[in-house]
């Protein structure tokens, strides 16, 4: 296998808007800069796709600012391991890289949570955002009838999306209650940007039924989805479908700063003004810090990548925006929190760990994450308790268990680290175990 | 970069435009189900981002490549449900 | 437990649910504690491999009985523990290595174990991925593969009398008493007959002076990659160094899992006391499996850990009295084959506890031999 040296002054990991703005401010007072992500394209969850086509305009900007800035996009490059203080590896389809840093910019998002139901293994039962990024690259659903359900401001957005490549939306059904979305919906006026998105309102605007307060209690079919039945709390009906995209909120992608040493504070990575982590030159901005959404990361992409080059004054100027953009993440929680309803959806033999196939029965029976692990092997497939960790965090208020390289699975031959020339082994001992 | 990119899934040739992710493609050739779970059961794409590995199929010989992030190449060829 | 039980084992490991089978199939009440869950010391952080070893003449007849006993559990063992006797292959790399195929062989079929002696093809027809040209290999028949913490649990819930044994996770020990008690970190008695230290590598913090010491060892699994090999492959080629004990080293060792992944080993280090990757160690360990498996490297992995061994100077557990008391026993000290031997272990500490003729002659593995304060590791 190939593997290459780079050397950086700054490195940012994750192409999203946070790290999109952090790396073009920075290279662009110069220093060489380098951002690594793990997808083939630029822009991240919310922007992906855009590289090519420019729909929307605050991405085109980015996007377009990032490619003149001087800094250099290292793509399809899913960072694993750090096995040394300034140094990371990377894994490309062809090679893996060794990065070294004298400044970190850590900006590798959120995922959507999903949490378990019975039918949610079934296929065609897939995330709406994930579903978006599957469409743009691709992914046929015109014609597709595709039910929307779970939480958060996404469904909509989602459901708009698909629209416009041919799919028909028999309903989008979020779980939280109107009143609580009303009340969020008033505060919007302090957020021009974000009137034209998220909620009810919105919906209906687009002609899209949208229901609040009802929630999915399974999904039905044989090889894949062919429908779902939907509950209010006091009667249940059922939705033919072809697809049924479903997402409950996001969970931030804390592994590699958890890897890094990053302290965490409810689950999410603690920073400071200037979003420093508690690991000296390692910064974090977007989702890891708390889920604010693409306008957040924006700005603190923008003052970690100034803080990086030691422009700390300039960076201050975007104190004030990034305030107005926390308190709009804060009420964006609590409208979207979720019911405790949804923590009985799964059956006792629903699967909750989909890698090893483990049911909710088995590992309800733990104390905590690693002794379901332990027992259950509950976590211990290859997405490495990403999808169930964040469902038992929910379901039970597991901690997930203790991170480990690689980050994410690579080949074997991608976590040799020493020279291409290595020692002579020679002391070989006892070689059993 | 050629338009369109040609390659097999299944044994069945496809041809697809560029920037297609061979998740795309297996969808695109008609295909539910992408790998078995450990108990047997079909399973498809979840997260759409990497994350879940649901979506795993074999590419060029190659088990457990996760088709959401792999862009469809020239000549590639891809089985599902293995 | 209502009356204060007969005996009372610190640490919930493979050694520990041992210990407290054999105690309780005997008739004693048993309470066992552990800071964790069931098996989630080094019993989570190891391989798993039942191995017969030769070593010394006392390791080879502990882990030779101790083989057995696992062979009679089989039959009743869960499918989580996934008990695969799927055989050692040793590997000779050259003709040196091969004549100790045959020592080796001689030695275990002198002894009743069913071993085969294969010559280079054969060790290329049995195991394909191998890289070509290797001189020979020794198959040892019934060698095993066990996952550690599900066996830890079935030890301590399985039997007849598994109702004698409480099972406390989450209780921190601070001490282990002379009068057969133990104190937790929050101050608490609890009363026992006897006190049995099964804290693995960290035995010492709980009894001082005892010449234990973390030996640290790397592992990586990979995804499941069914029918990659076949055995569980060791190889010969550590003969050739010299000073085994002291330095870092590394060899090659592959197991195959019932899931179809593989467990890849193996390292040894001292004096490395957190359980943190080291990069340096890792990839000579790979380059290590590399050599023998080209294939290898083309495989995913899916996560690389650290854990511990407890060694002892001489190689051997400790299985019995402490020097400190008579109602303080010490059950540790199983390095690399903690196991494989704990069956074993806690038969032997059963019969001293209960005054039986051993099963085996106990005397190699009591606390007695290395005396006191004893510290002349290198
Ligand atoms: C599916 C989805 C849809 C969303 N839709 C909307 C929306 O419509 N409106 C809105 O306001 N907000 C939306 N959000 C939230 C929005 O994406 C975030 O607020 C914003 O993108 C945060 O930007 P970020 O830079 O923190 O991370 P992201 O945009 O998530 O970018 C992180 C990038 O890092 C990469 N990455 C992660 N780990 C690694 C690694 N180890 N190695 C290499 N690369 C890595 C990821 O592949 C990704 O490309 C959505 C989020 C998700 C998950
Ligand atoms: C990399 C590696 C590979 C190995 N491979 C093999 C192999 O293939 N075959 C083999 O036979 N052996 C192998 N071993 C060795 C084997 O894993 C150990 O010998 C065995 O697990 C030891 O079991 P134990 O019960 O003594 O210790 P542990 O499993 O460590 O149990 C000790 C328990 O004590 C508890 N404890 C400690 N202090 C306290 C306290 N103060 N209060 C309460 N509880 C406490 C701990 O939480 C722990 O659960 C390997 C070891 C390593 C590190
Ligand atoms: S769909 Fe989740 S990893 Fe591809």
């Amino acid at each position: 296998m190939n593997s290459a040296r780079l050397s950086f002054d700054l490195v940012v990991v994750g192409a999203g808007p946070g790290g999109l703005a952090a790396a073009s401010v920075a290279a662009e007072r110069g220093g060489s800069v380098a951002l690594l992500d793990n997808s083939p394209w630029l822009g991240g969850q919310i922007w992906r796709g855009e590289q090519a086509r420019s729909a929307v305009p605050l991405a085109r900007q980015w996007i377009e600012r990032f490619l003149a800035s001087g800094a250099r996009a290292v793509m399809q490059a899913s960072v694993f391991a750090s096995p040394d203080r300034g140094v990371l590896l990377a894994e490309t389809p062809a090679a893996r890289l060794t990065v070294r840093f004298k400044k970190l910019i850590l900006a590798t998002g959120a995922r959507e949570l999903f949490l378990p139901f019975p039918g949610w293994t079934l296929p065609g039962v897939v995330g709406p955002g994930g579903l978006q990024a599957m469409v743009k690259a691709g992914w046929p659903v015109a014609g597709r009838r595709v039910v929307v359900a779970g939480s958060g401001p996404l469904l909509v957005a989602v459901a708009d999306g698909l629209r416009r490549y041919g799919a028909r939306i028999p309903l989008i059904a979020e779980q939280a209650p109107q009143l609580r979305l009303a009340r969020f919906a008033a505060g919007l006026w302090r957020y021009p940007d974000k009137l034209a998105q998220a909620v009810a309102m919105k919906a209906r605007l687009l002609g899209i039924p949208y229901r609040a307060g009802v929630w999915l209690r399974r999904a039905e079919g044989g090889e894949r989805v062919e429908r779902v039945v939907l509950t209010d709390g006091r009667r249940s009906w059922t939705v033919e479908c072809d697809l049924l995209a479903c997402g409950w909120n996001l969970v931030p992608n804390t592994e590699l700063p958890r890897l890094l040493g990053c302290a965490l504070a409810s689950g999410f990575v603690r920073v400071d003004e200037f979003q420093r982590s508690s690991v000296e030159g390692v910064f974090c901005v977007g989702e890891l810090t708390g889920i604010a959404g693409a306008d957040a990361a924006l700005v603190q992409g923008q003052i970690a990548g100034l803080a990086a080059v030691g422009e700390t004054e300039a960076a201050r100027e975007w104190f004030a925006e990034r305030s107005r953009w926390h308190r709009f993440g804060a009420a964006l929680t609590r409208a979207f929190a979720l019911r405790p309803e949804l923590r009985q959806l799964a059956k006792r033999e629903t699967v909750v760990c989909r890698c090893e196939d483990v049911s909710r029965e088995a590992v309800e029976r733990c104390r905590d994450a690693r002794e379901a692990k332990l027992h259950t092997r509950c976590g211990m497939g290859p997405c490495q308790g990403r999808i169930c960790g964040a469902a038992t965090q929910f379901l039970f208020g597991w901690e997930s268990d203790s991170i480990r390289p690689p980050v994410f699975p690579v080949r074997m031959e991608s976590l040799l680290t020493a020279s291409e020339h290595p020692k002579p082994v020679s002391n070989l001992s006892d070689p059993t175990s | 970069m050629p338009e369109r990119i040609e390659l097999s899934v299944n044994g069945r040739a496809l041809s697809v435009p560029w920037g297609t992710t061979v998740a795309a493609a297996v969808a695109l050739a008609g295909e539910t189900r992408f790998r078995r779970s450990v108990h047997g059961d079909a399973r498809g794409p979840l997260c759409g981002m990497g994350i879940c590995f649901e979506c795993r199929v074999t590419i060029n010989g190659e088990p457990h490549a996760r088709s959401c992030l792999i862009l469809c190449a020239d000549g590639m060829e891809v089985r599902t449900d293995e | 437990m209502s009356a204060a039980p007969d005996i009372v084992i610190v640490g919930a490991g493979i050694v520990g649910a041992a210990c407290a089978r054999e105690c309780a199939r005997a008739g004693l009440r048993v309470l066992v504690l552990d800071r964790g869950p069931v098996g989630g010391g080094t019993t989570a952080a190891g391989m798993g491999h039942i191995v017969v070893m030769d070593d010394s003449p006392a390791q080879f007849a502990l882990t030779a009985f101790s083989r057995r006993l696992w062979q009679e559990l089989a039959p009743e063992l869960p499918a989580a523990v996934e008990y695969d006797p799927c055989g050692t292959l040793w590997v000779a790399a050259d003709e040196p290595e091969m004549a100790e195929v045959h020592r080796k062989a001689a030695f275990y079929r002198e002894r009743g174990v069913r071993v085969e002696v294969l010559e280079g093809d054969d060790v290329a027809a049995a195991e394909p991925a191998l890289r070509p040209g290797m001189a020979g290999g020794l198959r040892v028949v019934d060698d095993a593969v066990v996952y550690p913490p599900a066996a830890a649990q079935h030890l301590l819930e399985s039997q007849e009398n598994a109702r004698r044994i409480e099972v406390r996770p989450g209780v921190t020990v601070a001490a282990l008493n002379e009068d057969g008690g133990v104190t937790l970190a929050d101050g608490t008695r609890v009363s026992a007959g006897v006190a049995v230290n099964a804290a693995g590598p960290w035995s010492p913090l709980l009894a001082p002076g005892l010449p234990v010491r973390k030996r640290k060892g790397h592992l990586v699994i990979t995804d499941r990659h069914p029918g990659f090999v076949h055995h569980q492959i060791v190889e010969l080629g550590y003969l050739k160094s010299a000073h085994a004990v002291t330095a870092d080293s590394v060899a090659f060792n592959i197991q195959p899992r019932k899931t179809g992944q593989m467990l890849i080993g193996s390292s040894r280090q001292f004096g490395a006391e957190g359980t943190e990757i080291n990069a340096e160690i890792l990839d000579r360990m790979l380059r290590r499996a590399f050599e023998y498996l080209p294939g290898l490297g083309r495989l995913s992995a899916i996560r690389a850990w650290a854990g511990h061994r407890a060694a002892t100077p001489d190689k051997l557990p400790l299985i019995g009295p402490s020097l400190a008391s008579d109602r303080i026993w010490l059950a540790t000290g199983h390095e690399g084959l903690g196991i494989t031997t704990s069956l074993a272990t806690g038969r032997l500490l059963a019969d001293q506890v209960l005054g039986r003729a051993p099963a085996i002659p106990v005397e190699p593995y009591l606390p007695a031999r290395l005396g006191k304060g004893d510290t002349p590791h290198a």
